[in-house]
């Protein structure tokens, strides 16, 4: 295997997979990584980012405004549905995550799986509010799969009207104050939405705005709700006008008025094309596919192609593709434990159930869709390989050695990994270990497989 | 090469492979102070924890989810006439007879917003506001404590670290420029030393890795030192940690580890399981577990700790408390001011320390929550103090920048 093969493979991809098996040759994605390892990454970016393995999951998942319209039947119902719905929320994010996983571990696309995983922290929503647990997988599916390669503005409209964004960010029941509901209730404006929309989704915190532009936005976003169960669609995107903050709201300069779901969707495009938004999301693109400082060369680039093609997010990460920086020699980013996990299941050619997959997230301290806050995962080594994580990475890894040392060729899963471009000091030590399982321990806990 | 074996064999050899001297002999006489804190996420109710019964208005309005008096079967436990335990905290209960539990009501953090995450926020970071440099006050105070070893005098070696954070990820609290030292209950089982020894050879040129890796084997023997091979440590815990039933063997071993001679002073702990929107309850549904597991595992830490109880404070705090009033769904919503538990030896406890606002709906904040009217930091400020020894300087200034107006609160260390 080439060193650009290996770059292809693990730095954009989610590593080597075992193919046929151990002995049989490179798999067919990594035999086309050696063939034409540019080409092979262009050529994923026209998969289809949501395949056929996610049709029948439902609309919007489970969601809790669904609750909420069945409490307001007697309360010993209401506690039964209550209990039924949470049990079906439960099930249908196992059935989610496991079609997720099944795409990353073995779908055509693994450079397409990475930057969906990529915008969907982007965007966070998280089951630490468990609320979510029945939503999270179907705001993947429907807000970040389906404009993934399309255009930016597309994607972050798509991701901040999606129920699951709506309800971890309370804007679903945040009431312009002034607006005939407003009048009405004591309850009123709810900031949070806007406030990440604009420290995190786009201009940064460090972005030009201030409190005012904060309370414009939170304005301007009232409106934006969820269908209750006494609605048409529930758990569904509901315009409610009666909700939304009259007159002109003043955001960075520009005001926004007019009426109706369009005034939220005018200023959310401008955030989109705001150059602070364009250079802040290519210096995270960048930052997530090369190291934790990217090249200022690298950023600028993507930058440009960016503006350029108003947002064509395909452009971009074609030119990231491109870009000789993305292609140095030296692996210096730190799989997070969710890719170090899914690299080593492809290697091992893993057939353990979806329950048991999850787990072993959990246990790495990875639990999908579960980032403690909405800044979502963090992407910089010092958050993941810290000395509890480190050795924690490693005794599973053993684990995980241990269960397929009886059917693994140590020196042949060194080379289903590296190929030719296997390290010396990697080779001396596989074949010096005591046991298989310590030698495929070492393979997995490297430097070399465990950056890229 | 990092030899994992001799870790194994004890504190001794840990530090001697830190190439610094071993400490003297510790003196009987000095004090060696030890601060747990607990963050109880998701916002404890602290009218349920320690309840007012002795307010006019509590049980008009607290409802359903009002106490009886003590005495009564099912009834709370007494607190010195107005105010009671709630009945699941039962093995808490005889230290505030002892004089080591201190409870302190309608505390709040300077937040009085009611975002979970923003809450938490200010919580951890010291700050007046949600958002943070990044670091949390915790690791603040770690900088601030002084240099010289209390018992055996002198510096302490430059690779000792001070503070401790229970669990896979750190919260913000204990973030910072200072190292720590982290610990979680292992999920897998351990990895022979020779595998170690193998792994860290191979990260020989990976200078990030071979210091994660050093630090994690010290760690890992040093726990293991402490705390044997206690399989209730060794049971997938650490995806669990969160959760209330866990808490009480996390608390033994926080309290063991901050015990041991050479071990950590400061630690974070969290827990989960106080966001009561609905079947909140009395003596049972979802608070109860909650306060049964903090109480249980506050309750476990004399022993776990031997002597070193004597000189140990722990703080059990939270975002804010909870309306006062029970909503419609049987629960109560994110409120105000909540109540702040002080255990430990070195507590000068057996009362409950407040500036009652009263129940009245004239009283509450919007009519709806307990005001709050002793600042958290106050709280944790006089413990710092006159517990940690940290100088007021740093507490006005580094710990909780710009809280000059929130002064230490005195007496809470026995003296």
């Amino acid at each position: 295997m080439t060193p650009a093969a290996l770059i292809a493979l693990n730095r954009f991809g989610l590593g080597a997979d075992l193919g046929a098996g151990l002995g049989a040759g490179p798999s067919s994605q990594s035999a086309e990584a050696a063939r034409d390892p540019r080409g092979w990454l262009r050529r994923q970016l026209a998969h289809q980012p949501t395949p056929a393995a996610f049709a029948g999951l439902p609309a919007g998942g489970v969601s809790v405004p669904q609750l909420a319209a069945k409490d307001k039947t007697a309360a010993a119902v209401a506690k039964e549905a209550e209990k039924m719905l949470r049990e079906e929320a439960r099930a249908l994010y196992a059935r989610e995550m496991t079609a997720r996983l099944a795409m990353q571990i073995a779908g055509p696309a693994p450079l397409l799986e990475r930057l969906i995983a990529f915008w969907s922290n982007h965007f966070t929503v998280s089951i630490q509010r468990p609320a979510l647990i029945g939503m999270v997988g179907a705001f993947e599916r429907e807000a970040i799969r389906p404009h993934v390669t399309g255009r930016f503005v597309d994607l972050m409209l798509a991701a901040e009207s999606h129920p699951a964004m709506l309800f971890y960010l309370d804007n679903y029941q945040s009431i312009g104050p002034n607006s005939p509901a407003g009048r009405r209730s004591k309850r009123g404006l709810n900031e949070n939405l806007a406030r990440e929309i604009l420290e995190l989704h786009s201009l940064g915190v460090d972005g030009g705005y201030g409190q005012d532009d904060v309370r414009a936005l939170a304005c301007i976003l009232t409106g934006w709700s969820i269908a209750r169960g006494d609605d048409p669609s529930p758990g569904q995107f509901m315009f409610r006008p009666q909700t939304q903050e009259p007159g002109g709201q003043t955001l960075l300069g520009a005001t926004y008025d007019g009426a109706g779901k369009r005034r939220a969707e005018s200023a959310l495009a401008a955030l989109a094309r705001h150059p602070r938004t364009i250079k802040r999301l290519c210096a995270k693109l960048a930052a997530h596919f090369s190291q934790d400082d990217p090249p200022p060369t690298l950023v600028a680039r993507l930058a440009q192609v960016w503006t350029q093609t108003d947002g064509d997010m395909s452009a971009v990460y074609a030119a990231l593709i491109d870009s000789p920086e993305a292609w140095e020699p030296t692996p210096r980013k730190m799989k997070s434990p969710h890719d170090f996990a899914i690299s080593v299941w492809r290697l091992l050619g893993d057939d353990s159930p979806a329950k048991s997959r999850l787990e072993s997230l959990a246990l790495l301290g990875q639990t999908s869709f579960a980032a403690p806050s909405p800044a979502g995962w963090p992407d910089r080594e010092a958050d993941w390989l810290g000395p509890e994580a480190l050795v924690q990475r490693i005794e599973w890894t053993h684990h995980m050695a241990e269960k397929v040392a009886p059917r693994v060729d140590p020196a042949q899963l060194l080379d289903a990994a590296f190929g030719e471009s296997a390290p010396i000091a990697l080779k001396q030590a596989v074949s010096r270990a005591p046991s298989a399982a310590d030698a495929v321990t070492l393979i997995l806990v490297s430097p070399f497989f465990m950056r890229r | 090469m990092v030899a994992r074996r001799q870790f194994l064999a004890g504190g001794a050899a840990l530090l001697a492979l830190g190439g610094t001297q071993a400490w003297a002999a510790p003196s009987a006489e000095t004090r060696d102070p030890r601060l747990i804190v607990v963050i109880l996420r998701g916002a404890m109710d602290g009218l349920a924890a320690v309840a007012p019964y002795g307010d006019p208005d509590y049980v008009e309005q607290r409802g359903r989810l009002a106490h009886k008096e003590p005495g009564q079967e099912g009834g709370l436990l007494d607190l010195g006439g107005k105010f009671g335990l709630h009945p699941g905290m039962a093995a808490l209960h005889p230290l505030y007879a002892q004089g080591r539990l201190l409870l302190v009501h309608a505390v709040a953090s300077p937040y009085r917003g009611r975002s979970h995450f923003d809450a938490q926020m200010v919580l951890e970071n010291g700050l007046n506001a949600p958002r943070s440099s990044g670091d949390g006050w915790m690791n603040r105070t770690l900088a601030a404590v002084p240099a010289r070893d209390p018992v055996r005098g002198g510096r302490r070696p430059a690779d000792y670290h001070i503070g401790l954070s229970i669990g896979q990820a750190t919260p913000l609290a204990m973030r910072g420029a200072i190292p720590i030292s982290t610990w979680a209950p292992a999920a897998s089982p351990a990895v022979s030393g020779d595998l170690m020894d193998r792994i860290a050879a191979l990260y020989g040129a990976d200078p990030a890795l071979l210091t994660s890796l050093t630090q994690g084997i010290q760690a890992h023997a040093m726990a293991a030192s402490v705390l044997g091979q206690d399989p209730a440590m060794r049971a997938g815990g650490a995806r669990r940690s969160f959760q209330p039933q866990s808490f009480k063997a996390l608390a033994v071993a926080t309290g063991k580890l901050l015990a041991a001679p050479e071990g950590p002073r400061v630690a974070v702990m969290e827990m989960g399981g106080w966001d009561t929107h609905s079947g909140q309850g009395v003596l049972d549904g979802r608070l109860a577990p909650a306060l049964t597991g903090l109480s249980n595992g506050l309750a476990a830490l004399p022993e776990a700790m031997g002597e070193a109880w004597g000189n140990t404070v722990a703080i059990a705090m939270t975002e804010f408390g909870r309306t006062v009033a029970v909503n419609g769904t049987g629960g109560t919503d994110h409120g105000s001011a909540s109540c702040a538990l002080l255990v430990g030896g070195a507590v000068n406890g057996g009362r409950v320390l407040t500036d009652w606002p009263g129940l009245s709906p004239d009283r509450l904040v919007d009519r709806r929550d307990l005001r709050p009217t002793i600042d958290l930091r106050s709280l944790v400020k006089g413990v710092l103090r006159d517990h940690l020894k940290i100088a007021d300087r740093s507490l006005d200034a580094s710990i909780f920048p710009d809280s000059g107006a929130a002064k230490p609160l005195g007496g809470l260390i026995r003296a």
